[in-house]
């Protein structure tokens, strides 16, 4: 039995009290609300206290890197915003940036500006989710509310640029595959003008919250060597003290044009990352501010014209070329040239990156999509040894696990 | 940056010559082909060394080239967060042969190598729990190798009689569809009708 008793009928051995004490497993997930998503935790439990955690993962796995494999790279972009379902547009920005490499297109002013636009959305997007379902896992119910608000209108902005309010498709290998209307600019900016107040009244309810705290502070604690021993990045890095951030240190884009500043934690600790994920929507809507600011006056082009982008409607009906090429892009696709790159973004959960092998055709031989959950739910076992089971459902929170980019 | 990479791996072939087959650097990363059998020592002389200090294990993974006698390689991406750079190293190995792990050197690798063993069969000796990942419990076959289908091999549905989830082998309505869109002048495998004579038909 799973008490440790050995009859279900109630009766007990002659020995009873005698016998040793077991540790217990149970089963957390995969349908558990705390879960995240597919999670399968097998724990082992000395009354209270998490001895060893087991997660099992997979139960998502959709064979993504596989299927890529038999279709062309612009039929693979859409994958991507199946993995991190949260943020989706980061994602398709590693496909796009290791294409571009390869190929060696530049992306317009324009176009890289909407880009740095849509990227920190997509930061928005995922840390309000995960700072407000993480109080959720530690008994709040009322920040969920609130964020899923300000999400709702950043998918009505998704909706606007591309007409889908979760899988994109928007960033596409040269560019962006449409330009803005000048009334969505003044929206957005609208709204980054009212958000740091939605922020303010999270911040109320949260970081001074007695609960929260004791929740939080302390709990799950990271160190400079676990975090080189664990591969971890994003926010689980920048928890810990290390101001790493990619968008920093390794700049693509125009990221290196704008200002903001990178929150680093104390303690990394939960409580710390939630304090980084907080301070960083902050950033992210400056940057949004400053974004809006240069399209204003950068107009032109949102996509490198060439092989990888469709002609112009207008070019369709009066040239022959430009027709073929939009038939033949569109079937047979565009070639890339043979090599192997690797490329990575700062997505809202850590580094996220594609490692692309090409072989000159105009499908990838082999793409690897790293995920930053991965490692990160991998170092679980390690985190949360020596827990309590309730403070299992925090560490799963602040790792920001989504299992779209875990399972693949 | 490319002259950072060249002098770095300049430097770590001089260091390190028993281990470092050959080194280039191409689209401004750096790769380093490796002997698998050298793994382990070359990836802790790039953790401790001074110079590369590349203390963060970023991926591992395989690539699968069906046609080489050394079917495999093996992909090892390292980042230096210190010194702000990326490594990649390539082993190629033979489908029969076993890399050594090199959990013991960053825990990291753990699941990493438990995805390559899920995903292409490629055996990791000292790993401490190799088992499958990703697939299925009882899943069979080595999914990201070539020769595995996209449609793979069992499907399942609940059964309704035995009011359970039952395992089938896979039936398609109709064929799992591979066009052929590559252009006949650039790429295409076969020799036009009339083209048997142009330089390189043979």
């Amino acid at each position: 039995m799973m008490d440790g008793s050995k009859f279900d009928d109630g009766s007990v051995d002659a020995l009873s009290g005698e016998q040793k004490i077991r540790n217990f497993n149970i089963n957390f997930g995969p349908q558990h609300p705390a879960a995240h998503g597919v999670l399968r935790l097998v724990l082992e439990l000395d009354g209270e206290i998490v001895e060893r955690c087991d997660p099992h993962i997979g139960l998502l796995h959709r064979g993504t890197e596989k299927l890529m494999e038999s279709r062309t790279y612009l039929q693979n972009l859409p994958y991507f915003d199946r993995l991190d379902y949260v943020a989706p547009m980061n994602q398709e920005h590693a496909w796009c940036l290791a294409i571009e490499k390869l190929t060696g297109v530049e992306v317009p002013r324009r176009g890289q500006l909407i880009r740095v636009l849509y990227s920190e959305i997509g930061r928005v997007l995922n840390h309000l989710l995960n700072v407000t379902t993480q109080a959720m896992d530690v008994g709040a119910l009322t920040p969920p509310l609130w964020g899923f608000e300000e999400r709702e209108k950043l998918m009505v902005f998704y909706e606007r640029a591309c007409g889908a309010r979760l899988h994109a498709a928007y960033f596409r290998p040269g560019g962006v595959h449409q330009d803005l209307p000048d009334d969505l600019l003044d929206d957005i900016d609208l709204w980054a003008l009212e958000f740091p107040k939605v922020l303010d009244d999270i911040d109320g309810l949260l970081t001074e919250n007695r609960i929260f705290k004791q929740r939080n502070c302390d709990i799950g604690v990271v160190s400079e060597v676990e975090i080189q021993q664990y591969g971890f990045s994003g926010v689980m890095v920048r928890g810990s003290g290390l101001a790493w951030d990619l968008r920093r240190a390794q700049p693509y884009e125009c990221y290196d044009e704008f200002e903001f500043q990178i929150p680093v934690g104390k303690n990394g600790d939960c409580y710390d990352r939630y304090l980084c994920r907080m301070e960083e929507m902050r950033q992210s809507t400056s940057i949004i501010r400053q974004a809006i600011v240069k399209l204003r006056e950068a107009t032109g082009d949102v996509m490198a014209r060439g092989k990888l982008s469709p002609p112009k409607r207008g070019d369709m009906k009066t040239s022959m070329e430009s027709l073929i090429h939009h038939f033949k892009l569109y079937t047979e696709g565009f070639h890339v040239p043979a090599g192997e790159v690797y490329a990575a973004v700062e997505a809202p959960k850590g580094e996220f990156g594609v490692y692309l092998v090409a072989d000159g055709s105009n499908k990838p031989y082999r793409s690897k999509i790293r995920a930053p959950g991965f490692l990160h739910l991998q170092a679980m076992d390690h985190v949360a040894g020596g827990h309590q089971l309730a403070d299992v459902a925090a560490i799963i929170g602040t790792m920001d696990v989504v299992f779209g980019e875990i399972d693949r | 940056m490319t002259e950072a990479l060249n002098e770095l791996g300049a430097q770590i072939e001089a260091k390190r010559p028993d281990c470092v087959v050959a080194w280039d650097v191409s689209f401004g990363e750096l790769n380093i082909d490796v002997t698998p059998s050298n793994i382990a020592g070359l990836v802790e002389f790039l953790k401790s060394d001074q110079n590369c200090k590349f203390s963060s294990l970023v991926d591992i993974t395989a690539v699968d080239y069906p046609e080489r006698g050394k079917r495999f390689d093996v992909i090892y991406h390292f980042l230096s967060m210190y010194r702000n750079q990326r490594i990649r190293l390539r082993a190629a190995v033979r489908e029969d042969e076993m890399v050594p792990s090199i959990v013991d050197v960053h825990p990291s690798a753990n699941w990493f190598e438990r995805e390559v063993y899920d995903m292409f069969g490629i055996l990791f000796s000292g790993h401490p729990d190799l088992r499958r990942i990703l697939t299925d419990y009882g899943f069979r076959g080595y999914p990201l190798r070539k020769d595995f289908p996209t449609t793979g091999y069992t499907e399942v549905r609940y059964d309704e009689a035995q009011k359970r989830v039952v395992y089938e082998p896979v039936k398609l309505v109709q064929e799992y569809r591979q066009f052929d869109f590559m252009s006949p002048w650039e790429g295409a495998e076969y020799i036009l009708p009339g083209d048997e004579k142009k330089e390189g038909a043979n």
